[in-house]
């Protein structure tokens, strides 16, 4: 990353950014509309640039009075037709979980930022973690479909941003960017394209208002949500629905309408899910590794190639929906998969659940605010499988 | 029971010194003051915010008291609890009534916003604790952010000022004639410049048979920007621009506590903060003019529930 040649033909403006800054510019250029947080360590620069800089744009920025407030308005600009996002920490993540549940389900398209840091509770509020995998995942109540974006860099945090409000709008669903305060509040060298970057906007349905239901599949997996005030009048609601939007009962009703909302994310997942790989090719150990942790990762591998170990990188860019295939491919071509992740072995389940033993999975793991440390990566090497 | 400053000046300090909140902050002054008044035993409780943060930096504390920190929303929860456990163990006879007092010293960020409906939903249900709001009209803890006890034209870092918008655009809500409207048994507002009328009040709220709420002013030399030794200087500024009365409230009577004379005019408090010095503007006039008639329209309403000549 960032070893693109500037060109005359996509000029880039080179700077130094500060992770959380570069979310908060990846919103803009994304075409954020509308912004409701609450103050909370170590997401509230995002929030104090946004301040300044929405208001200028003519779009609007809001402090709730906590984060369930933050999530809700999100949601209600989102209906508007505004692209809408929030910004947060763990803390606060969790009291957003029963809004995502209800984003995911009514499928409003919305970007959630979670910067972890060292929890459960108050924790470690300046140290960063990697604890709201599961979270991410599984937090609200309920099964439903959720896609996590998980950036390994400043520059990366920026296109990432983008890459989530355009995933929210192409399937109408909330997106969580994971991101840690290691990679958040420090500050790199990064490349902003200077010429437009992709921007998806909200789709639109090509019937009448009077042939129009919000969750039609008739109009596709992903029914174009309009925006209120349009002259399509429908119904929202966490019910369960039918193709109205209205509260149903019927069993028929709630299995087409389950089919679509789990198969547009999770029958996408080779279209929707990124990994990264690097020196796979010979690679007899891989080391799996996200976020800020994969820095550390990186730096292990480059340690091991010097000493002409054949070791690999698998990043993994989105965390949810998992990229299964990904996974069963390098377990199928290792001796050992090293997961490293600041937290008690979260990935690390799912990488064992999709290796089912083809590799000998090791996790290397820390939750104390402290990141992993390429010596401890190194160290996993070591263990005799 | 008048307050003996050379009986208290024998008494240990509940909060110990060698905290970590920062030079010229009000908030251990007040919180010395009121757990003076109170006595012991006592147990504290503090949610997520600047004192919660510099008085415990690990592993030290500098609570000689028990104290629980849970989160930012929910202080009041926390000690109702801990409140109800007492009461029902003491009339199971389980445990010997000691007259145990329970306090709870919390943020303007975690009373007026994030923890008001906990607040409202304890003193609803009638907890016998005094709730000690310590207002410094703002997210300081976390970086100068506005909340709903920031007076309207004010910086923060999420209020920011440009040359179309001079600071936040709305007007501070009245939290403590919020608390008052719950027909508790005690409600004041204090400042910390006004000490004998703040230990008074906080041996009233406790001695109160019900829930109890103190409004204090806390100057933020950080926030509010000023030099951290006119902290006090500024709390007797705010009674005198009577953008902080002295009140209180006793079983729904309004009682007024300081009649500055002459009543300062707002731009007086403006001048002597950092936060304002963007409405020292020809442009911004009209925001002064319209704080100096927010100030008056509330003074004379006080006036009116204090029964008070105008």
């Amino acid at each position: 990353m960032g070893n693109s040649p500037t060109t005359a033909r996509r000029p880039k403006k080179a700077r130094l950014m500060q992770g959380n800054l570069a979310i908060a510019e990846g919103a803009l250029a994304a075409g954020l509309g509308f912004f409701a947080s609450y103050p909370i360590t170590p997401a509230n620069e995002i929030a104090i640039f946004l301040s300044r800089a929405l208001p200028k744009r003519g779009a609007i920025f809001i402090q709730m009075e906590d984060e369930i407030a933050s999530l809700a308005a999100v949601i209600g600009a989102s209906v508007g037709g505004l692209k809408a996002a929030t910004a947060t920490s763990g803390p606060g993540f969790s009291l957003m979980q029963e809004h995502i549940g209800y984003a995911a389900a009514v499928e409003i398209p919305c970007v959630i930022i979670d910067v972890q840091r060292a929890g459960p509770s108050t924790g470690r509020p300046g140290s960063p973690a990697q604890g709201d995998v599961m979270q991410a995942r599984w937090g609200t109540h309920g099964d439903h479909p959720i896609i996590v974006l998980c950036p390994g860099s400043v520059q990366e945090a920026y296109e990432l941003t983008i890459h989530a409000f355009n995933l929210s709008e192409q399937y109408r669903t909330p997106v969580i960017l994971l991101a840690d305060e290691v990679l958040a509040r420090m500050w790199e060298r990064v490349e902003l394209p200077l010429a437009q970057v992709e921007v998806l906007g909200r789709l639109h349905p090509e019937v009448p208002p009077e042939w129009y239901f919000p969750y039609d599949d008739a109009l596709g997996d992903v029914p174009p949500l309009v925006p209120f005030g349009q002259g399509y009048r429908y119904h929202l609601t966490g019910l369960f629905h039918d193709k109205s939007g209205f509260p149903t009962e019927r069993l028929d009703e709630i299995d087409t309408w389950q089919q679509r909302l789990f198969g547009k994310i999770e029958g996408k997942v080779e279209q929707i899910a990124r990994i990264e790989e690097e020196e796979m090719e010979d690679a007899e150990i891989a080391i799996i590794a996200y976020g800020s942790t994969a820095r550390s990762a990186r730096h292990a591998m480059k340690l091991a190639r010097e000493e002409n170990r054949a070791v690999g990188l698998l990043r993994l860019v989105t965390l949810w929906p998992f990229h299964d295939k990904a996974i069963e491919r390098v377990a199928s071509s290792v001796k050992r998969i090293i997961v490293a992740e600041m937290n008690r072995g979260q990935i690390l389940l799912e990488v064992e659940r999709v290796a089912k033993g083809r590799a000998d999975v090791v996790g290397v793991n820390r939750a104390d605010g402290a990141m992993v440390t390429p010596a401890q990566i190194m160290a996993a090497l070591e263990v005799e499988g | 029971m008048a307050i003996n400053l050379k009986e208290m000046s024998k008494e240990q300090d509940l909060i110990a010194p060698g905290h970590r909140l920062c030079a010229g902050c009000a908030e251990t002054i007040v919180v010395r003051q009121v757990l003076h008044a109170v006595g012991s035993p006592v147990v504290v409780a503090s949610p997520t915010g600047c004192l919660e943060v510099a008085s415990t930096p690990y592993p030290y504390t500098s609570w000689r008291v028990p104290w629980i920190h849970n989160a930012f929303e929910n202080v009041s929860s926390t000690l109702a609890g801990i409140e109800t456990m007492y009461r029902s163990l003491v009339k199971q006879g389980k445990i010997e009534d000691k007259g145990i007092k329970f306090v709870a010293f919390a943020g303007d960020g975690a009373t007026y916003d994030i923890g008001l409906q906990f607040l409202s939903g304890a003193i609803e249900r009638g907890h016998k604790f005094l709730y000690v709001c310590l207002n410094n009209e703002g997210y300081m803890n976390t970086g100068i952010q506005r909340s709903s006890a920031t007076p309207m034209g004010t910086w923060t870092t999420t209020s920011p000022v440009g040359a179309v918008i001079p600071g936040k655009r709305e007007n501070r809500k009245d939290v403590t004639a919020i608390i008052a409207a719950h027909d508790i048994p005690y409600v004041a507002q204090a400042a910390p410049h006004a000490w004998r009328d703040l230990m008074t009040k906080a041996q009233k709220a406790i001695a109160a048979d019900g829930p109890s709420f103190i409004n204090v002013l806390i100057p933020c030399q950080r926030g509010w920007r000023f030099p951290p030794e006119e902290t006090i200087v500024l709390s007797k500024l705010a009674a005198d621009t009577c953008i902080w009365p002295l009140y209180e409230v006793v079983d729904g009577e309004w009682k007024l506590n300081y009649r500055p004379s002459p009543k300062k005019p707002i731009i007086d408090w403006l001048q002597s903060q950092g936060r304002f010095q963007h409405l020292l503007t020809p442009q911004n006039e009209h925001v002064v003019d319209a704080l100096q008639q927010e100030v008056d329209r509330q003074w004379s309403r006080l006036l009116e529930r204090c029964k008070a000549p105008s």
